[in-house]
């Protein structure tokens, strides 16, 4: 059961280490990289606080062992904002918008509306709600976090706007 | 929770991937998503020391149609089940069926091989495969068989398949233009099991049931082809003499476990609701 050699590129960065393949990405990212964004809520598959970007797409990663994760594309909440810490729209929009209370569920909320929003730039209600079906809040009764994504969206479509 | 220590293998071609589990014999299991086999290891359900990651894999990718049947790789994931235009148009029910798996994370990641190989009785795309008489083709160091969907489950996580065989693809016989179809799922929530669910493909003529074929999530060992349900419909133009005979049927073959969903009769009853639900809506898209 010999460790392996792991390379992945994680928010733009390419990282390598040594590290066993039963080793769960969660733990990797967070243990090893020390990218303690995503959140372990569940450890189940549930509750979506460790939502990470993985090729373009969201993924679960505490239900991903790191040697699946080998050579992939990794974008976590720390890569969400600007490399000079300006926020991302859908991060100043939850900030705008209340869409966090206690903040444990908010890395991996946005990091998967961050995704959602690539997926479908200007979602309906409905849409945002089964976009968002994966991730669990307990505090804020999902409403403010729609209206944040929606808001984001807006915000997003307007830039795009102003760029053309 | 951390899964047990295991040895990685990354094959890149089918054969090398049966040439390996043939091998490693009892010690190996294959890998595909890792969404039901990953919270087992996790809990010491399955302690494999050998893993063999089909994800590199191009041998099991693909939707495909040829000669009036579907054939789907076995890592294709539910994402991309959901994404194809191709089967939007010839068997819309499989959309409709792996929408109501788990979420968009989890959809991305887990394959409809691993869900139909896996053996779980919760799991949703074994019983309309069933219902749609797929078959599964399983590729070990022999060759190639097929083996239909309605024989391959005996038992929880006992299904057709011997050690050192994959299953490769799965394949479909595409239902009449003009079927009708529906998948019905009791959840408590989302990401949850069925609490029953149903699966219904029926074709009509002039307001008269010609076919249909029924099958059940979650309420047995295995999923259940009710097989006389779908008898009970045909020639009927879904009155309630007809429709409450399928249920009839169904629920007699229906056998839950009580667990946390609720005790026996009420998930036998579930069963019922969703097979009654799931005729009115197939019968209500027939063409
Ligand atoms: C929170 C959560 C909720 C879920 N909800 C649902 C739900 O509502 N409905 C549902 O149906 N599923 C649900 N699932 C399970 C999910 O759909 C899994 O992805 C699926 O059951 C297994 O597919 P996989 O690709 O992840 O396979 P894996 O977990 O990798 O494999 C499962 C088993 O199948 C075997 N296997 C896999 N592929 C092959 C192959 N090609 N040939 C031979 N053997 C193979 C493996 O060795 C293993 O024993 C849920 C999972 C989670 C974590
Ligand atoms: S910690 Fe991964 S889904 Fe809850
Ligand atoms: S803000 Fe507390 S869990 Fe979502």
């Amino acid at each position: 059961m010999s460790k392996m050699h792991v390379k992945m590129t994680v928010n733009g960065k390419p990282q390598e280490a040594l590290a066993e393949p039963r080793t769960l990405l969660i733990h990797f990212l967070r243990e090893e990289l020390n990218l303690t964004g995503p959140h372990i809520g569940c450890d189940t598959g549930h509750c979506g606080a460790c939502t990470v970007d993985l090729n373009g797409k969201s993924v679960k990663s505490c239900t991903m062992f790191v040697a699946q994760a080998n050579g992939a594309d990794v974008t976590t909440i720390e890569g969400i904002a600007a490399p000079d810490g300006t926020l991302h729209a859908i991060q100043d929009a939850f900030r705008e918008h209340h869409g966090l209370q206690c903040g444990f569920c908010t890395p991996g909320m946005i990091t998967r509306a961050y995704r959602l929003l690539q997926e479908n730039p200007s979602p309906s209600e409905e849409e945002i709600r089964v976009g968002i079906s994966g991730n669990l809040c307990r505090c804020t009764g999902y409403q403010n976090i729609v209206k944040s994504i929606s808001a984001a969206a807006e915000t997003m479509a307007a830039s795009r706007e102003a760029a053309e | 929770m951390i899964p047990g220590a295991f040895d990685y293998h990354r094959p890149a071609s089918l054969g090398e991937a049966i040439t390996l589990a043939n091998e490693l014999g009892d010690d190996a299991r294959v890998l595909a998503g890792g969404h039901s086999l990953i919270p087992m290891m996790k809990l010491r359900m399955a302690v494999p020391e050998h893993l063999i990651d089909l994800a590199d894999i191009d041998d099991l990718k693909g939707i495909d149609e040829r000669d009036g049947t579907l054939q789907i790789g076995a890592m294709t994931s539910q994402a991309e089940i959901i994404g194809s235009g191709l089967l939007a148009e010839r068997c819309p029910i499989l959309r409709e069926t792996a929408e109501q798996i788990a979420d968009p994370q989890i959809r991305n990641v887990g394959t409809i091989g691993g869900n139909v190989a896996n053996g779980d009785p919760g799991n949703d795309m074994p019983a309309l495969m069933q219902a749609l008489n797929a078959s599964y083709a399983l590729t070990g160091a022999g060759g190639t068989r097929e083996v239909p969907a309605r024989n391959f489950y005996e038992a929880a996580y006992f299904t057709a398949l011997e050690p050192g065989e994959v299953l490769s693809a799965i394949h479909i016989p595409i239902p009449p233009a003009g079927h009708g179809y529906a998948y019905e799922k009791q959840k408590r929530k989302v990401g949850d099991y069925a609490t029953a669910a149903a699966a219904v493909l029926l074709t009509m003529e002039g307001g008269v049931c010609t076919s249909a074929s029924i099958a059940l999530t979650n309420v047995g060992d295995t999923p259940l082809f009710a097989e006389a349900a779908g008898a009970a419909l045909v020639g009927s133009a879904f009155d309630e003499g007809a429709v409450g005979a399928a249920v009839s049927a169904a629920e007699a073959i229906a056998s839950p476990a009580e667990d946390g969903r609720g005790p026996v009769d009420f998930r036998t009853r579930v069963a019922g609701v969703m097979v009654r639900r799931a005729i009115g809506r197939a019968a209500s898209r027939a063409r």
